[in-house]
């Protein structure tokens, strides 16, 4: 059995005190007026790049507005396109302070977003983690019996995660952020200023009600299937039932990835597309699911790989590490199919209300929307693409840490245009919200993997994964991990 | 050397054949060639071949496909009859990339898939019409059959064929 060192114990919680303080820091720096907010960013303004950039964004507004003028016909398309919109919109009442309000907004929306976007990271990776073990169960493969543990203590992440979601979702309803443009005042009443017909076009879907009860509905399906799961892979080590207990649990788990595959892409559209809500695009689910899945995979690799150096996993050769792998390898791919088929069918289309979604971040976001492409398909391909490199734990470690990081930059920019846009940056709220999950996830992650056998003794197929050899690789270190 | 003579021995199942094929290693023997209906994973290790370099022949390929690519959109779209792509009118191929790249993915698969097919067919000296080198037809169902050259010690040679499992042990004049 394994057990959760007093050492790693005492960093995680360290990790989360520091996260914490850093974030309650942020919040507390946050501008409560709009004159604060108009003083960080003239002050912003001499130092570094990011100001310049925000003056861009000041004449794209003008632009836009000039445009507004000529083509009536277009103004629904200009309008509330982001948050801006309101600054164009109260042009003529006084620019400026509109300006300066909606500046507040965004900044006051960061050390939200900045959690927001960790909150979702470690969310979606433990949610993929727990889609990926029913995917194994429902395909009873052979080769992972051996990491259903490591897997099943990944998913035990889902319960802090969904519930610090819950609290997010209760106060985002209840105003206490500004990260949804369409929960704005006015957005749904036609005789104010700031009516929004396109939202308005999407009340079914885009309101208060429906979008709390949505997101609980979700967070409720996916810990009630890790919870019976979870308790039901443990009794199939002692069941010796004929395989009864074995058998339901591919049952639920059917139930489950059909549940997955509807609750991943609404939750994903509630969540995140909802923050640009003129915008829309038939395979974001998809492309936030390959995101989060490689992550996630990326993330079993790495416990595995922690826990089988510290001689918990006795059972796992190379060749289990050599597939985790060929999975990052493989769904690094996958993203990039998808990430890019939502981007050229937008680009060469070239229709304004969904370009606008990609002008905000290449002009705004530039470096990192482009070494994200980098990080997450040009580095993965090259050095996973060796065969014999993917059964070096070395090799597979350097590439999901760039995996990791470029998945991180990829919702981090799914997520800020629409909440802060060009007021982003990357520091104490980023940081420390990231320290703050990856603190909770250290410490649910490792005790729980100490509550259980690290081997799925139960399990019929247990026997082939002990003896999985994939025969083109030879094992390393089988002896020096012998004890 | 003027022995033409084999030992042709037949085993039934892939996991026999292939600790057969480690005992005669093992015993010091050339097997000349082992011939199976399918695969048999780790026999070419344990016939001890050398590792196939038809991965750095396919990324080779796939380059070349990738090159043919990136000529052809270049040439046919850009500098010999330039071509308004989605509105975008620019002539830059460079600009208009993202329209080129599903062009580029498929010749590049094209390159590398055909290329490496006709390769692994020439290193294997295969090719239409060709008569069928293998000795027996029922390896081509369900037998393996392991063919080992005779150098004066057919009787050393047949009985530790037999064994490894042998179900048939033949020696016969190879031409």
């Amino acid at each position: 059995m394994y057990q959760f060192s007093g050492k790693l114990k005492m960093f995680s919680i360290a990790l989360i005190i520091l996260g914490a303080l850093g974030i309650g820091l942020s919040f507390y720096n946050a501008p409560s007026t709009a004159e604060e907010a108009m003083a960080l960013v003239s002050s912003n303004d001499h130092g570094d790049g990011h100001g310049t950039s925000h003056d861009t964004v000041k004449k794209d507004d003008h632009s836009t507005k000039e445009a507004h003028h000529k083509d009536e016909a277009s103004k629904d398309d200009h309008k509330t396109e982001t948050h801006s919109t309101v600054a164009v919109d109260a042009h003529d009442t006084g620019h400026d302070a509109a300006h300066a309000e909606h500046v507040l907004h965004q900044m006051q929306n960061r050390p939200w977003s900045a959690v927001y976007v960790s909150l979702l990271f470690f969310l979606g990776i433990s949610l993929l983690v727990l889609a990926f073990y029913a995917a194994q169960r429902v395909a009873q493969a052979g080769w992972s019996i051996v990491l259903f543990r490591v897997m099943e203590a990944i998913t035990a992440n889902l319960v802090p995660t969904s519930i610090i979601m819950l609290v997010l979702v209760v106060l985002t309803a209840m105003h206490s952020n500004h990260l949804f443009a369409w929960m704005g005042e006015g957005v749904f009443d036609k005789t104010s200023e700031n009516f929004d017909p396109i939202v308005y076009g999407k009340k079914m879907w885009l309101n208060v009600p429906g979008w709390v009860m949505r997101s609980i509905f979700y967070l409720l399906v996916w810990n009630a299937y890790r919870w019976f799961i979870r308790r039901n892979s443990i009794k199939e080590d002692t069941a010796n039932d004929g395989y009864k207990t074995y058998k339901r649990n591919y049952n639920v788990s059917v139930g489950f990835l059909f549940l997955f595959m509807l609750t991943e892409s609404m939750a994903v559209w509630d969540w995140i597309m909802g923050l640009d809500p003129h915008w829309f695009s038939t395979l974001f689910g998809w492309y936030v699911l390959a995101t989060l899945l490689v992550s996630a995979l990326t993330v079993i690799a790495f416990v595995t790989i922690y826990l089988r150096s510290k001689g918990y996993l006795p059972k796992v050769n190379d060749s289990h590490i050599h597939d985790l792998a060929k999975f990052m390898f493989g769904f690094s791919v996958f993203w990039t199919y998808l990430w890019f088929s939502q981007f050229m069918l937008i680009w060469y289309a070239d229709i304004p209300e969904e370009t606008t979604y990609f002008v905000m971040r290449f002009t705004e976001y530039k470096t990192l929307f482009l070494s994200m492409l980098v990080m997450n398909f040009v580095f993965p391909i090259l050095l996973l693409i060796n065969s014999d490199f993917k059964s070096r734990p070395w090799f597979v470690v350097i590439g999901g840490l760039v995996i990791l990081a470029g998945h991180y930059v990829d919702l981090f920019i799914m997520i800020m245009p629409g909440t802060v846009g060009a007021s982003w940056s990357f520091g104490i709220p980023e940081i420390s919200a990231t320290f703050l999950f990856l603190g909770i996830f250290i410490y649910t992650v490792f005790s729980a993997f100490a509550k259980a056998d690290p081997v799925p003794k139960g399990n019929p197929f247990l026997h082939e994964s002990e003896h999985f050899h994939y025969f083109n690789i030879e094992h390393h270190s089988e002896e020096d991990n012998q004890h | 050397m003027s022995s033409s003579k084999v030992i042709h021995a037949f085993y039934n199942d892939d996991e026999v054949v292939l600790e057969a094929v480690k005992k005669v290693k093992a015993a010091n023997h050339h097997i000349e060639e082992v011939f199976c209906p399918f695969p048999v994973h780790g026999l070419d290790k344990a016939m001890g071949l050398a590792p196939t370099r038809i991965a750095i022949a396919s990324f080779m390929f796939g380059i070349t496909g990738l090159g043919v690519a990136i000529w052809l959109t270049y040439y046919t779209m850009i500098a010999d009859w330039p071509q308004d792509i989605g509105g975008k009118p620019s002539f830059s191929w460079a600009e208009n990339m993202p329209a080129f790249v599903p062009i580029m993915f498929e010749l590049t698969v094209f390159f590398a898939a055909h290329l490496m097919v006709i390769t692994f067919y020439m290193r294997s000296r295969i090719w239409p019409f060709k008569k069928a080198e293998n000795p027996d037809p029922r390896t081509t169902d369900d037998h393996f059959l392991m063919e080992i050259e005779v150098h004066d010690n057919e009787e050393e040679l047949t009985s530790l064929l037999n064994e490894t499992g042998a179900v048939e042990i033949n020696v016969v004049d190879k031409h």
